[in-house]
């Protein structure tokens, strides 16, 4: 008998456009195709940060203890962080370029706190493929612009942290951070 | 598959009949590699390196899961239990060298698998798909390997996964989310290590399943051979087995002793010894360079130190990385020369064996080399002179070139080839269907 149904009800309707089976065909396959993204979007999704992950997102640093000329590394977001307490030569040396001439123009108004123009807060992370640069531990080479050196692929930072010469793109990332007190930052 | 005088499989034991009828496994592998598959007769050592590549395979698999019952995927033991495989677990010391050396010598055999089918113009029609099937195993090779080195969580590991992740982060916009979402977090963690075991334990099966497409596609037209003709009959090829399993067992022979001396008598010769220290976010070894099978690629991503336009200097390197595999892809319709071996297209030769092979040489040189002069102007040159040859010089000669006169058979230059070598050796007969020893 099914046979014979669908013979009555789908050859007459053929070549005429739109069919109840077209319709239903359409209707299932789009059906079982937002199913599957709704799968599928969770599946790629568990590889992004977990919440203990995320948890770790801000740090606290006491900068009573940094000497000018001295700078200590410690950890945002499982990063290194660089806070350098700069000289006045270093900052006179950092003014003293044109920033329009950099690779990514930024003078060292622009990358640190208003006032407090001697603590330079950055990641630790070289802007070319993620090496720690050198330079912020006693001893180690800070490249030829007296900053940072990135031992990798032989970027060179200045005073500021800004990208001089080598393949990276960008100056040292300043995270987003605020003074609690007069000796203390919180980062992120 | 391939010929139509290709030996029929013939169960002799009443098993293998029983099995064959209900199951045509027997006939299968016959078929592919046993003496079902003919193959020309004048294959020379070259093309041992295929089934060296085969069991290359095998040893990371069966090394890799031994050492995967010994090993723990997490961060904070991750270290210690390498080294816990290579002091306290029985013969433990003997499987991971065997399985880190094995890479190399993966790597090894396949290089050379790869520079035959260039010298040889095997990537050459009917045989484009073989290629690019090839080509795609390379690429998850490079992948497993990748993550393979992450796994002991040293320092080599954890800086290699972070500056290859950092790669993903030069793509503009969804570069840093992507690069976060392959690490799981801001950089490499747990999360990261985890995944990479994962993901290192299925790959290799993966390959094995395109090596077995690798396979079919090659025995569709049957395998290439030195002078790159055609077979035109029966008198030009031999059984696969016993001629080549016995040839390929005598390459498996040499490949063993080679293995063996490396494994046994320098087994971190390859290795980093700075990969023998804990993994430690906050320092970077200071001469960072990955495994000796990633240092072409990696002298071509550092030999971009200038930004183009609005082009970042970073984005170009990755770029170009990337691009000096997927020309590859390409090739079988950047030669247009209808000669496929080498041998005879004299101006070919000259640009393979003076060009493309030094220059490879050399980029692997300079990506092991630190990151200064005079290395990163040779690598600029080596990395231009790359892409030229693919981009410029093979179509370019492939218009210009006379190549020499081909043979008009393959059975025509193996006599001709032992007429002139002067040997009196009698010829198996013209038109006769070798048939294999018992």
């Amino acid at each position: 008998m099914a046979t014979v149904e669908h013979i009555e009800t789908e050859t007459p309707q053929a070549g005429e456009g739109v069919r109840r089976r077209d319709f239903i065909n359409i209707a299932a396959v789009s059906f079982a195709g937002v199913g599957a993204v709704a799968v599928v979007l969770p599946l790629i999704n568990q590889m992004n940060p977990s919440a203990d992950v995320l948890a770790l997102a801000s740090t606290e640093v006491d900068l009573s203890g940094i000497q000018p000329g001295q700078a200590i590394k410690t950890t945002f977001r499982a990063q290194p962080l660089f806070v350098r307490h700069l000289t006045p030569a270093e900052i006179a040396k950092a003014d003293a370029v044109d920033a329009g001439s950099l690779r990514d123009p930024q003078t060292l108004e622009d990358r640190v706190v208003d006032g407090k123009k001697q603590w330079l807060v950055t990641m630790g992370v070289c802007t070319h493929l993620g090496c720690v640069p050198l330079g912020a531990g006693e001893g180690e080479n800070k490249g030829e612009f007296g900053g940072y050196f990135c031992p990798c692929h032989g970027s060179s930072y200045d005073t500021a942290g800004r990208i001089r010469k080598g393949p990276a793109p960008l100056n040292l990332q300043v995270p987003e951070y605020s003074y609690t007190s007069d000796t203390a930052i919180l980062v992120g | 598959m391939s010929f139509p005088w290709a030996e029929h499989y013939t169960p002799k034991a009443p098993l293998m009949k029983w099995i064959d009828e209900r199951l045509p496994l027997p006939r299968l592998v016959h078929g592919a590699i046993g003496a079902g598959y003919p193959v020309p007769r004048n294959l020379n050592y070259f093309w041992n390196f295929g089934v060296l590549a085969g069991v290359a395979l095998v040893i990371q698999i069966v090394s890799g899961i031994i050492l995967g019952m010994h090993f723990a995927a997490n961060e904070l033991v991750a270290f210690g239990s390498v080294e816990h495989i290579m002091r306290d677990v029985n013969a433990g010391w003997m499987i991971r060298y065997a399985h880190a050396n094995g890479a190399s010598f993966f790597f090894i055999v396949v290089y050379l698998h790869i520079f035959r089918g260039l010298f040889y113009g095997s990537y050459k029609a009917p045989r484009e798909m073989v290629w690019l099937l090839g080509l795609v195993i390379f690429l998850l090779m490079m992948a497993t390997a990748f993550m393979g080195y992450v796994l002991p969580w040293g320092q080599m590991s954890y800086w290699g996964a972070k500056v290859i992740t950092g790669l993903f982060g030069a793509i503009p916009v969804v570069g840093e989310p992507i690069q976060t979402w392959l690490l799981g977090g801001f950089a490499p963690g747990n999360a990261s290590l985890n995944r990479f075991f994962s993901l290192h334990y299925l790959l290799p099966f993966v390959i094995a399943g395109v090596i077995i497409l690798h396979i079919w596609a090659l025995h569709i037209p049957g395998s290439s051979n030195p002078t790159g003709v055609e077979v035109k009959g029966p008198q030009d090829t031999v059984p696969f087995h016993p001629y080549y399993t016995a040839k390929d067992g005598f390459g498996l022979g040499v490949f063993m002793v080679l293995f063996a001396a490396l494994m046994f008598f320098a087994p971190n010769y390859l290795g980093h010894p700075d990969n023998y220290i804990e993994a430690n976010p906050l320092s970077t070894p200071a001469h960072i360079v990955p495994e000796w099978y990633f240092w072409p690629f990696y002298a071509i991503l550092r030999a971009f130190t200038f930004d183009f336009f609005f082009v970042p200097a970073k984005l170009l390197g990755v770029i170009a990385m990337f691009a000096s595999i997927l020309i590859l892809f390409f090739l079988p319709w950047l030669d247009t020369s209808p000669v496929r071996s080498g041998n005879y297209r004299p101006v070919f030769k000259k640009f393979f064996f003076f060009g493309l092979l030094p220059c490879v040489l050399i980029l692997g040189y300079c990506g092991g080399a630190p990151a200064e002069e005079p290395y990163v102007m040779i690598s600029q040159l080596a990395a231009a002179y790359y892409f030229a040859h693919f981009l410029i010089i093979l179509p370019a000669v492939a218009y210009f070139e006379k190549p020499l006169p081909l043979p008009n058979s393959i059975t025509e230059s193996v006599l001709n080839r032992h007429a002139i070598e002067g040997e009196q050796r009698a010829v198996p007969g013209m038109g006769a269907d070798p048939q294999p020893a018992e």
